[in-house]
């Protein structure tokens, strides 16, 4: 595995409650690491600060405690590197699909001619299939399309990473479905480093190429990274039929339905180091790993120690 | 089958117009009692007296000095007698220069306010005892410090047309979507490319509401304050007009007075739909 692209530390967020209150720990003592080029995915169930993470991975808010460092840097506020493509596409409603995606690119590089950012701009609508629509304003575009718009403009400011929070959560499956294969194609042409956060599954098995899971909030963690041991060419149709698929599956819906919670009622079980296991579902026969259904290691660069515990049946 | 909705619309209005146009020509026409008299003092008397005449002008007579108005609106005789076209740009240049400097006044605090929650509440008590004044109650005190009428009357346009923009520009600007702000900021724009791409058109409709509102009352307060201060000005031909007992022109001054805030009014909305977008 290659050098961590982007790495936190124990981080921990507390808001303040009504006076007089504690303060509430939405997590507490998170790490993970994420490997250049490499597509994270973080899943867990609502409350458990999954977007609170992205944020100040994105550098819009602040830890408690702890660090982030992406890309070398600490994150210390928002950086052009690091482009966001927001749950609710965040357009801005008065400009056309173009001029949104040009007010980054010109963000992006000021030096540039009015032209060349259009040409710019043209460009990466095409890439998401949105160049017949570029005048439109985005109450003329669908949900799909204006979060097509969104993507377009994360992707023009050439950005080193790419956070996504449950970008595609307010479309219905089709337009989902199609987004996705949209995502798996850009992915293939430009190899970002992506971070993402969503709560389906299926979503994940697809896209990412390992899933952090998180425990239920308050004083969530992760608890689990999942190495996706689907082929690397894997397609939404043909996702299901890879005989991986349903250990990987039955793995992550165990966590989200019962595991999830009894880690947080449990947080003894918690490793020392605080960083999460790694686990790498797979049906045995088709796995090099020995000893049983699933391998497992300690993940990231500084992790030691510790084998989790083999708690996963395959099929 | 039904006629377009404006064509209905036009009609019923038309209707209203003639409708109203009767009841007021049959209302001056009616004859009250008349007294004999010399005829050397009934000259000096007027028609209302020797034929019973009613004092309020009748349509016809409106409409006939409207055109002699409208005819030559921009002579100009002396100090009294100038064309109600002169007294009416008079008044609109007026309005104009204080609502610019409310403007100038008004967007850069509104967004001071709109932006810093602590300027917000510092700020508040003030806005929240000056707003409620009339602006006419600054009047003596303009005209003894500033020593021109003239200026007075724009220093109290300025002053009542800067409350509803101030207040509009902050509310505008305190409410801009969060997430347009993040996207800004993941950006990296500056806080003048922010304020200028981001906040500005995000603001804009809410802020030329205010604007809007703030023109109508210029347009309300200057005739009230061009009585006081005398000279020129669409007020000042009203108030001289009554001092020459001539009622005709006071209608006349009126209506001109309504078309010119109608028109006003029209400006600004055509402003707002220019930067009004859908969401």
């Amino acid at each position: 595995m290659s050098r961590a692209f982007i790495s936190a530390q124990r981080l921990t967020r507390r808001f303040p409650q009504a006076p007089g209150a504690s303060e509430l720990t939405v997590f507490e003592d998170v790490c993970f690491s994420v490997a250049e080029g490499e597509f994270a995915c973080l899943v867990g169930h609502s409350g458990c600060g999954k977007s609170t993470i992205l944020n100040i991975l994105a550098g819009l808010d602040q830890p408690t405690a702890g660090h982030i460092i992406a890309g070398g840097k600490h994150v210390e506020g928002p950086s052009l590197e690091r482009a966001v493509i927001f749950q609710g596409h965040a357009l801005m409603p008065w400009l056309s699909a173009l001029g949104n995606v040009e007010l980054a690119v010109s963000s992006r590089y000021p030096g540039w001619t009015r032209r060349h950012v259009r040409e710019h701009a043209m460009k990466f609508l095409a890439l998401v299939h949105l160049d017949d629509a570029a005048m439109k304003k985005p109450a003329q575009l669908s949900g799909g399309m204006k979060q097509r718009v969104g993507i377009a403009r994360a992707l023009a400011i050439r950005p080193r990473m790419l956070l996504m929070d449950e970008p595609f959560s307010a479309l219905d499956a089709l337009t989902r479905g199609a987004l996705q294969d949209e995502i798996v194609a850009i992915r293939q042409a430009t190899k970002p480093t992506v971070f993402m956060i969503t709560h389906d599954i299926d979503e994940a098995l697809l896209l990412a190429d390992k899933i952090l899971l998180m425990t239920n909030g308050p004083k969530a963690w992760i608890a689990e990274v999942i190495e996706n041991t689907l082929p690397a060419d894997r397609t939404r149709i043909e996702l299901h039929k890879h005989p991986n698929y349903y250990p990987l599956r039955n793995h992550l819906l165990d966590f989200l339905v019962t595991r999830s919670r009894e880690l947080a009622a449990h947080p003894e079980l918690r490793s020392k180091d605080l960083h999460p296991a790694v686990v790498r579902p797979a049906v045995a026969s088709t796995t090099d790993h020995t000893a049983g259904a699933l391998a497992s290691e300690r993940s990231g660069h500084a992790c030691n120690g510790q084998i989790a515990s083999g708690h996963i049946c395959a099929v | 089958m039904h006629a377009p909705l404006a064509l209905r619309a036009a009609i019923i209005s038309l209707l209203l117009f003639v409708g109203l146009i009767g009841v007021w020509h049959l209302a001056t026409l009616q004859t009250g009692p008349t007294i004999k008299m010399d005829p050397e003092y009934a000259k000096l008397m007027g028609s209302m007296a020797t034929q019973g005449k009613s004092a309020m002008p009748g349509p016809g007579e409106v409409g006939a000095k409207l055109w002699q108005h409208l005819k030559d609106p921009f002579y100009d005789r002396g100090t009294n007698d100038k064309g109600i076209g002169v007294q009416l740009v008079y008044s609109i240049a007026r309005v104009l220069t204080g609502y610019l400097l409310a403007i100038a006044v008004a967007l850069p605090l509104g967004f001071l306010i709109g932006m810093s929650p602590l300027m917000a509440r510092a700020l508040d008590p003030f806005i929240q005892v000056l707003k409620p004044i009339s602006p006419l109650a600054w009047m003596p005190l303009a005209l003894y410090s500033i020593k021109d009428s003239s200026i007075s009357a724009i220093f109290v346009i300025c002053i009542c047309s800067v409350w509803p923009m101030l207040l509009n520009t902050a509310f505008g600007v305190a409410t801009v979507r969060r997430e347009w702000l993040n996207v800004a900021k993941t950006l990296e724009m500056s806080p003048v490319r922010t304020g200028l791409r981001v906040i500005l058109p995000a603001a804009a409709p809410t802020i030329l509401t205010g604007m809007r509102i703030s023109i109508g009352i210029a347009w309300l307060v200057i005739v009230a304050a061009e009585m006081l201060v005398g000279g020129t000005g669409i007020g000042y031909f009203v108030w001289n007009e009554w001092n020459n007992l001539s009622i005709t022109n006071v209608i006349v001054a009126i209506l001109c007075i309504g078309l010119v805030g109608m028109l006003l009014d029209q400006l600004m909305a055509r402003l707002q739909r220019v930067v009004a977008y859908a969401d």
